[in-house]
Formats: C-alpha cells, structure tokens, sequence
C-alpha cells in the first residue's frame, strides 16, 4: 500500500481516478482504518486530502445556506453558533456520532459518502435538503442528497471520484428541525433507527429516516396538519413512513424496529414543532447542557 | 491545472513513511509502513507505552492522544497523518510536575479510580480534554463527555469523582 499527501484538488482526483477500484480517500480515517484492521478493504492508495491547499473550507456561512468542506468535522459543526441555530437536527445526530474522539475527526461529508443507512448524519441532511458536489477529472456535477444514496454503501461518488462540498440551504423563517435515535446502548453505537423532521410554520412535515432502509430515506414533505390531533398525527406518520422497510438484524428485531421507529418520529415531529416557537432555539440535553452559540 | 491535466509518475505515494513531528514537546522522527497507526508508532517506534492497545477500532478510548490539543483515538489515525503536528501523549501529561503526576492524574489516584489500570491512560487524557473546555463539568457532562472510554472493572463513579475533585483544585489555585 502506498500513501500520497497531495497538495491540489486536482492532483489528488487525478490519483485516484488511476486506481478507482483500489485507492481511497483518507480524511478522518474513523470508518476507513476500522474496515482495513478488519480487511474489509484493502486498497493500494491511500490519498490523504488534509493538506489539500485549495480544499473547500470546512465551514462557509452564506445568506442562503451553508457549505460545507471534506475536512469540516462533527466536533466542528457541534461548536458552529449558525449551524447549530439552522440546522438542531444536524447538530444533534453529530454530536451522537461515536464519542468526542471520533467526532474531534470524522468527517461530515464522509459520513454521507460512505453511503450507510445507518449514518447519523444522512437523516437530518436529507430532510433538509442538503446537495453534494462530486469531482471527477471529467469535471463537478452536483446532485441532491437523496438522490447521491443508491443502495446500502453505494453512492453516486464512483471510485476515482470525490465529494468536495456539500450545500445545506437555510430552512424557512420559523421552521425548525430534531433528530431521534435508538441505540442499544447509551455510549457509542451505532442506530437501531433515526429519525431527523423537519416541521415548518404551516406544520407540513418532512422527515430522514435511518437504518430502516437500503439508503436513508425521504418522507414527506406531507401536508400541513393539527399536531395535536392524535388521529391526524397517526394518518401523517402513516404517510411519512411508507417507504421504510425496517428488517430484523444483530441490532433489533423487526416489530421493535418498527414500533421504535414511529415513536421517534413522533417525538422528533413533536419536539421540532415546539423548538419553533422558543425563539432562544435552547438546544436539548443530548448536547450536554450547551445551549445558544 | 485540472485533475484530466496533471501528469502523475506511474505510480504516486510512498512505501515507506518518514515522519517528523513533536511528542511530548520534542522533536522525533521515525520511518514506517504506511498502514502503521500513530497508536502503534508511539508503542513500538517511539517506544512509549503509555498508550494502550486495547479494541483498535476507536471504541474503547485506551490509545486516546492530543494531536494538536485535540482528544482523538490514535488507533483511527495513521502514523503518517501526524507528520508536521504536535503529539501529547500520557507520559508528557506530568512531565516537569512534582512526582511526575499531574494534578489529575493525582485525583485519579486518590479516588481510588485505576483497578487494573489499563484504561487509565486514555481515561485521563480524555479527561483532561473535557477539563481544557469545560472547567466546571456536571455529572452528565463528564460522563457524556467520557463516553468513549470504557473500563471493565469498575462502574465509572470513582473516574467521575477524580474529575470533580480535579475540577475543584483548578479552581481553587
């Protein structure tokens, strides 16, 4: 195995597009060294990108939304006062990845280029309609999130291809967003299910399901409807959850899977509903008590 | 230049590493595999051993390292990747204190938090990261904040209690 430290976006495409079934972009290493210890993947390039000079920056704020960088962390959007303002949902599926030593490098973006249903990340971006930016030495080509997930660890990013931004416009005046997951256990681990929703001023509802599905899933946007209606909330969720196929595997049986994965939709539903009143946007307990920016 | 543009030689990337960057405030320099991890650098290139080897897969927290102040598992970072950046390792948390200890490393001690040992490495590098940021933790927030690093001999209270009594001495001084 070999190891290149280019210094150019274009140098480090190039490399791995000479060897696209076998080199692998290295960036926060906390998914890529677990699969070479366990030889799930052995490749014969590894090309770390952190010394990529003209890298997009980890984290830019614009008036319509933000971009994000390959090397902006889960510690860095976690600390981030605009992320965490526009985007709660985000914010508390990267502060649930791992523990602070994986968060202090795991990559956001990477999160999503690996392609796991199960990725923390994947729900909230997707009800939040993030987009991504694939460079190749054919050129950029930019698609939505949604739509970059093909099948369980497949993505539209194609071996000597690279994601190099990823785009998550603001969320509407007065909407807000949660995120909810299972876990087995309280420390690291990885999801039973997920649940990110993304409620606006009119309560229509979207959601990003994980876990429950070969990719993350869409539901929604549906409908406006009275949240505090118990019936309309059951016909809503109905809708929002058509798609997930939760199945039986080492972590959960399928009734569970299934069960857990309305509740916490209707608590992520309930929970984001709220937040968009509390002007102060007070961030929940899962973040440790640190709240505004 | 764009990616179709650069001419690279037949095949880019080194089989062999060498790299120089700072532990413990010292300038090292070693040559290695590129797969080696900075995990197992520290132990069997830089000699310390300190550092323990225990799942290497960054879900115990026993091989936890500050690369630039940062808390990481260093067991998920490759030797190769610290070239150019500043390592502090368990053995240069005391360094130049009275008995070789830090004042953490003393709470430790004294609430009677290290059974085996093993995890008290990465225990107390991690604490010591969540002490940097936050002087004053609660309860909840030291064991969040601690959530990575597992022991399986004891039930986390007296590691906890180390961290509250080191919290209270800082700001005491």
């Amino acid at each position: 195995m070999r190891y290149y430290r280019p210094a150019t976006t274009a140098e480090a495409i190039a490399a791995l597009a000479a060897e696209p079934r076998t080199s692998r972009i290295l960036v926060g290493g906390t998914d890529l060294l677990v699969a070479m210890r366990h030889q799930k993947v052995e490749p014969t390039l590894l090309v770390d990108i952190k010394s990529v000079q003209d890298l997009v920056e980890p984290i830019t704020v614009e008036d319509e939304g933000i971009t994000f960088g390959p090397t902006a962390t889960m510690s860095d959007l976690v600390a981030h006062s605009v992320v965490r303002q526009w985007f709660p949902s985000l914010v508390e599926a990267a502060a649930l990845v791992g523990s602070v030593a994986i968060r202090n490098r795991a990559s956001l973006i990477a999160n999503s280029a690996n392609g796991s249903p199960a990725a923390d990340t994947s729900p909230p971006l997707v009800a939040l309609n993030a987009s991504v930016t694939i460079s190749s030495v054919n050129g950029e080509r930019a698609h939505s999130l949604r739509e970059f997930f093909l099948g369980s660890r497949r993505t539209l990013c194609c071996g000597g291809e690279m994601v190099t931004s990823m785009w998550v416009p603001r969320p509407a005046p007065r909407s807000s967003s949660a995120f909810e997951r299972m876990t087995r256990r309280r420390g690291v681990d990885l999801a039973t299910c997920s649940v990110a929703a993304v409620v606006d001023v009119d309560s229509a509802v979207t959601v990003g399901l994980g876990a429950v599905g070969p990719t993350t899933l869409l539901g929604g946007p549906g409908a406006s409807f009275d949240l505090s209606s118990p019936e309309q909330m059951e016909r809503a969720l109905d809708a929002l959850l058509a798609a997930a196929t939760p199945i039986e595997d080492i972590r959960a049986g399928k009734p569970y899977r299934t069960a857990m994965l309305r509740l916490l939709a209707k608590r992520a539903i309930l929970r984001a509903a709220e937040q968009r009143t509390d002007e102060n946007l007070a961030l929940p307990d899962v973040l440790g008590g640190r709240s505004g920016g | 230049m764009t990616a179709s543009e650069v001419q690279l030689d037949d095949s880019v990337g080194e089989t062999v590493v060498n790299v120089t960057c700072t532990v413990n405030g010292k300038s090292v320099g070693f040559s290695v595999p590129p797969q080696r991890t900075l995990m197992d650098a520290l132990r069997y290139d830089l000699r310390l051993t300190g550092t323990k080897t225990c799942c290497a897969e960054g879900e115990c927290g026993a091989c936890t390292v500050f690369v630039d102040g940062v808390a990481v598992n260093s067991c998920l970072i490759l030797a190769a990747e610290a070239e150019g950046h500043d390592i502090l390792t368990i053995e240069g948390l005391g360094e130049g204190e009275p008995g070789g200890l830090c004042d953490l490393q003393e709470s430790f001690l004294e609430a009677g938090a290290v059974q085996c040992g093993f995890c008290i490495p990465g225990q107390v590098m991690s604490a010591e990261y969540l002490l940097r940021s936050n002087a004053d933790p609660s309860v909840e927030e030291i064991r969040e904040a601690m959530s990575g690093n597992l022991c399986r001999c004891a039930g986390y209270e007296r590691i906890v209690a180390a961290i509250r009594i080191t919290a209270q001495k800082r700001a005491n001084r």
